[in-house]
Parts: structure tokens; sequence; C-alpha cells
């Protein structure tokens, strides 16, 4: 608490003047009376064409087959699995921001976490969809759960596609959980200081009858900390468990055991670069800079640079231990990464997250949002081609050159990868217009307290 | 602006989350089961036919054995259905001019088939063999019911996949001597005087007989 006071102004987590009541009126005004800046409509409106293609695809999988998109023998998963371990990863940065940081007693996640938790939500969904449509019959994805069915079996419980699915599962159910109980009172704000009767309908009924009371914060902070504790596993559990989807198969270039660390860092990695890109054009939009700061973009910079190493490492070390084991076949794949027919794809992804992220050792760079969103673009992309590489470089040749092939996506692939970035921005979109986009309640903590004043809210007791 | 929640808002709060565990584990129930309900699998459900076979009749009344008919069943995967000139060995005496029949006898004349409804209709991605199944000691009864008694051929099981494990997992159950395949109401207690359970522990080991439940065994 204290922190922000004595460092110098650059370092503040909160601008100057602010007092509870101004943050309340700032951060709800944008939802209850604020009129949208024309980025809004203009982004929103752009995302909806997107998120209409996706239903077309999903409508044209469904009567057509799985057969419109690319994967074929040998290589049997493409943007299916690229897409769903890409966007997994991106929800992770919402949960180590909301649960570790909050936890770690980081104060400067207060004003991020909330879009970071949404940006976990809407992440997950898109993730969820993949695995779901590549079965090709998603009405039976009731299999994959253990029920008593009427089939007389339960799934293959040795399989790492079924800790999957309750990985996932668990981790949408905390993701979700978590992002309401920390909204609760701020639906009260909302349902208290709205002026129109659906708005005061709708809020009060989520703010499950909040009446601010001792022993409502009292409970509220036990759930928090319980489902901070909860969720601080599943940040490392999910990407270790989805690792395992390749670590457990024995094709060179999968079966390899840095796999989970590094799968959980480049989570990290990813998410980061996605809270950077989205909450960069909130910021300037919305002008709320004063609470989202440089110091805010600056740790997150920092975040990114050293997950971005944990990164590299992972790819030094796959490389080094294809040489090291003497095996020709993983000895081979190296190779193939290096100078086969995806080398592009290999030589673009070392570019883009572990050369280009590097400018972020230059502390005026960290402050330069057009730096920071170069950056974090390049993530976006390096971390995409990292699973491309993973996946496709890895089936496309194995052991038995008889049965080598090449894989691209389709056009249906690439529809549906547009179409859920357009799902993703329309729902983040509409959570910026119908939900506090910075958490009202935790913000008050971060307020300056004039001498005399109680302490009014909850870290502020913590941090003392 | 007045208060927008009534008082009864409480209540109806607190009561929502019982009801709403109530509709989930109905939900869930329902999910669960709907494929066992005798409206998804037409089990006990007899079905009308071209000409109105009676099993009853002829195999419990005249007492015909099953191999009568369904000639390919110890050597075949599919059972058989009987050409139009088996039936017309005993039609062309018996009952040759009953309306009833009218669609057999054209059959016959024609060289055509009587398009009969297949009521045990597995789908196409199980792989089933009559053949290993009387072979190893498994009765017509088991599986088919008491054939003797329908007047109009029904299912007697549902057929979902769990029945079939029921007794892939566990034979010994169903196991009868290979002499009495073909009879109806066999009973081991009043035959031999032994129980189920003894007479299926001593089959087993005579005749081989294994648990099969490896995907492949029906997925091929």
């Amino acid at each position: 608490m204290s922190q922000s006071t004595h460092h110098a102004d650059q370092d503040a987590l909160i601008g100057p003047g602010h007092t509870m009541a101004t943050l309340t009126d700032k951060i709800s005004d944008i939802v209850l009376t604020k009129k949208h800046p024309l980025q809004w409509f203009a982004v929103t409106g752009i995302a909806a064409i997107f998120a209409s293609l996706l239903a077309l695809t999903v409508v044209n999988l469904f009567f057509t087959g799985i057969g419109v998109w690319g994967p074929n023998n040998p290589v049997g998963w493409g943007f299916d699995i690229i897409n769903f371990v890409w966007w997994i990863g991106i929800g992770h940065a919402g949960t180590l921001i909301s649960a570790i940081l909050l936890l770690l007693r980081q104060e400067w996640r207060t004003s991020i976490n909330r879009s970071a938790e949404a940006m976990t939500v809407f992440a997950v969904m898109c993730a969820g969809m993949y695995p779901l449509l590549h079965t090709g019959r998603p009405w039976l994805a009731y299999w994959l759960l253990p029920i008593p069915n009427s089939m007389g079996i339960w799934p293959q419980f040795r399989s790492p596609l079924i800790w999957d699915v309750f990985a996932v599962s668990t981790y949408a159910t905390v993701s979700m959980l978590f992002w309401y109980v920390g909204l609760i009172p701020d639906f009260a704000v909302l349902r208290d200081k709205a002026t129109k009767k659906v708005q005061k309908v709708v809020y009060g009924m989520l703010a499950l009858g909040w009446r601010n009371a001792a022993r409502h914060w009292d409970r509220y902070e036990t759930a928090y900390l319980l489902l901070a504790g909860m969720s601080t596993p599943l940040v490392l559990s999910v990407h270790t468990v989805v690792s395992f989807d390749f670590a457990a198969g024995i094709i060179p270039g999968w079966h390899t055991t840095v796999f989970p660390p590094y799968f959980v860092a480049g989570a990290i990695f990813a998410g980061f670069a996605m809270v950077l890109t989205l909450s960069i054009p909130l910021r300037i939009w919305y002008g709320v800079d004063d609470l989202i700061t440089d110091k805010h973009l600056d740790n997150m910079a920092k975040v990114l640079l050293a997950t971005g190493w944990i990164v590299t490492y992972g790819y030094g070390l796959e490389a080094f231990m294809c040489f090291y084991s003497g095996s020709t076949y993983e000895e081979f794949m190296l190779l193939n990464r290096l100078q086969g027919p995806y080398a592009f794809q290999y030589w673009s992804l070392l570019l883009t997250n572990c050369v280009l992220p590097q400018i972020m050792w230059v502390p005026k760079l960290r402050r330069n949002i057009w730096a920071l969103y170069f950056v974090a673009m390049s993530v976006n992309i390096g971390m995409w081609l990292e699973r491309y590489v993973i996946i496709v470089v890895s089936l496309h040749r194995d052991f038995l050159p008889s049965s080598w092939g090449m894989y691209a996506g389709s056009r249906w692939d690439w529809a549906m990868f547009l179409g859920t970035l357009g799902f993703f921005t329309t729902m983040f979109m509409l959570f910026i217009r119908f939900l506090p986009m910075i958490s009202i309640a935790e913000m008050k903590a971060l307020v300056p307290h004039k001498p005399g004043l109680a302490t009014g809210s909850r870290h502020a007791a913590a941090h003392h | 602006m007045a208060q927008v929640f009534p008082k009864s808002s409480n209540t109806l709060s607190k009561a929502s989350i019982v009801v709403a565990g109530i509709v989930l584990g109905a939900v869930g129930l329902a999910t669960i089961n709907i494929n066992r309900t005798t409206y998804v699998t037409t089990q006990s459900m007899p079905i009308e036919q071209v000409v109105q076979f009676t099993h009853t009749h002829h195999v419990g009344s005249l007492g015909l054995d099953c191999r009568f008919c369904h000639t390919a069943v110890e050597e075949s995967s599919y059972a058989g259905i009987p050409p139009s000139k088996t039936c017309m060995g005993c039609h062309s005496v018996v009952w040759k001019d009953a309306p009833i029949l009218e669609p057999v006898r054209e059959s016959f004349r024609n060289d055509t088939s009587v398009e009969w409804i297949k009521v045990h209709d597995l789908p196409e991605f199980v792989y089933f063999n009559h053949s290993i199944h009387v072979n190893k000691g498994i009765g017509c009864e088991s599986c088919h019911g008491r054939v003797d008694q329908m007047p109009l051929m029904m299912r007697q099981n549902s057929l979902n996949m769990e029945w079939c494990l029921a007794c892939h997992r566990a034979p010994e159950q169903f196991l009868r001597p290979k002499d009495q395949i073909y009879t109806m109401g066999w009973d081991p207690e009043k035959a031999l005087g032994m129980t189920q359970a003894e007479l299926g522990a001593k089959l087993k080991l005579e005749n081989n007989v294994q648990s099969r439940t490896n995907c492949a065994t029906c997925h091929r």
C-alpha cells in the first residue's frame, strides 16, 4: 500500500488526485452512462462479423464433417489442436494475475486483473470449442465424461486426452467462479448507481443481495482467498496436462520431459502478450491511463521478458537433447526443423519469441506503448507458430519415410481461427460495455488515505 | 428510485438454488438414461411385417427347430432369412389359399423377395457373428428371448453396448451345453440339477470360452 506513495511519481499504480468517489465514478460511468468511443463500435462491429464467420464454419463442419479441415495422414492434428493450445495458453496470464499475484500481494495486479480474468474466460471458451468440434460428432461429447452411460464403458483414464478434459473443465469452472466472485461488490456498486430499472434489476440480481456489510466482506475475503488458492495450482497444472498430450506420445519432438515447464512458461508468456494487446487500446480509448499506469505496462513487459527467456531455454534444451540423446530420429527431427520444409515457421518463431522481445531490456521501451504493442503482437504470432512447429513438423515426418506427408490449413481452418478471434474480441468488447473493466472495490485499496480516515478496504489491512 | 426487489426476493433466491440443483440433477439423470428407454431402443415393441408371421405357432406349437429356417446360423455371421421356397414347402399344402399368405405366394411365383423388416438391426460399426456365439454355447434364447412366445417378432433386449458387455465381461452367466442351444426355456436346475454358476464355470473351461472386451472384438 504505502509503496505507491513513497516511490517516484512514475512508479505510481494510480494517477494523482483520485479519491474513493472519483474511482467509483470513473469506472462505473464507463458501464452506466458514458458514451462509448467510436473505436468500440468499429472493433465490435468487425469482430461480430468474424464471430458470424465462426458460426458459419461450425455449421459447415456439422453438415460436412471434419474433412473440411486440413488434417490428414500422417498429420492427424492441425489447426484444431494448434489453436486449442494457443487459446488455452493465453488464458493462463489471467489466472496468474488474479491468483498468484494476489497471494504474493503484488498490488499492480489490481487494475488489470478484472480484464485479464475476462480474457481467461473467453480464451478458455475459444479453446474448448476445438477439441469438442474436432471429435467430428460434438453431440456425443458427453462420452468424454465419466458418467455411467448405456455403453457400459468409462473413458480411457490412462490417456492424457482425458486428463485434458478434467484439466480444462476444472480450469473453466474455477476461472468463471473467481471472476464472478470478484465482480459481486462491483455489481452492487453498479446496482446502486444505476438509473435505469433494467440495470438495477440485472445488476441487482448479479450482486446477490450485497449490502457492503462487514459479514459480507468477511465471507467475500475468505471465498476469494480460497478460490485464489485453488487457482494457483491450476496455473501450473492445466498447461502441464496439455503438454502431456504430446509428451506422453512417442513422436520425436513430442516425447520430451522439458515440455511441462516450458509449456507453462510459454502460456504465461503468451497470456501477458494478450493482456498487453487488450489493455493498451483500452487505456487510450477510455482514458484510464491513470489506472492502468506506465508502471503496470513496465511490470508486464518484465514478466514477458522473464517468461520469454524460460521459453528460449526450453527451445535450447529441446535442441540440445536431440543432439545429446544420440537418437537418430531425434537428430533428424531437429535438422528437419532447422532446414526442412517448415524451416520458415521455426526460424520465424525464434525471431518473434526469442529475439524481438529483447528490446524490452530498454526501460524506456517498456513504457512506450508502440514498442510494447509491437512485442505483444510478435509474441502472439510467435506462440502460435510454436504450436504449429511442435504439432505439424513432428507429425509430418515420423519414423517411416514411406508415411511422410505435408500439411496446410484449409480455408475452413483459417476461417474458424479468424472466427474464434472474432468471437473472443466480441465477447471482450461486450465485457467492456456491460461490466466494470477494472475492479472498483480493489482499486480503492490503492487510494492514498487521508490521515484520520479509517482504512476503507480489503487489502489495506493486509498490507500494513 | 424505489426498491426494485420486493422482500420475497430473499426467499426466491434461496429457493432458486434448490430448484437449480434439482433441474441439473434431473437433466443429468435423463442424459444418462435416455438411451436405456424403450423410446430409444424400441425394444419389446412388436414390428408389423408384410406377412404377420408368428413364431408362437411355428416354434411354440409346431416345435420347428430354429435352424429349419435360419439355416446359416452355425457357419455364418448371419443367421439367414429363409427363401419363400422354405415357406412353400408346407404352405403349398397347408393354408394354401389363405389371403394372409398372398405376399409369400407372390414372391414364390415372381422369384422376388418378401421384404421383411430386420428386427435385430445392429449399427454398421458393430461386427457381429452368429456362428461363434452358438458354437461357444450361447443359446438363441439368451439374446432373442422366448421367441416361442412371441406372436409377432420383437426385440427382447436393448442391444445397448452395456448389454453386450454384460455377457462379454462374464460369459459364464449364460453358457449352456451345445446340444441345448436351440431349446427354448432351458433351465440348468431342471435339466441337470446344476446352478448356472456351476455349469457356467465348467463349460467355460471345457469350451475355452474367454471374456472378450477388446474394442476390436466388435469394432473392426
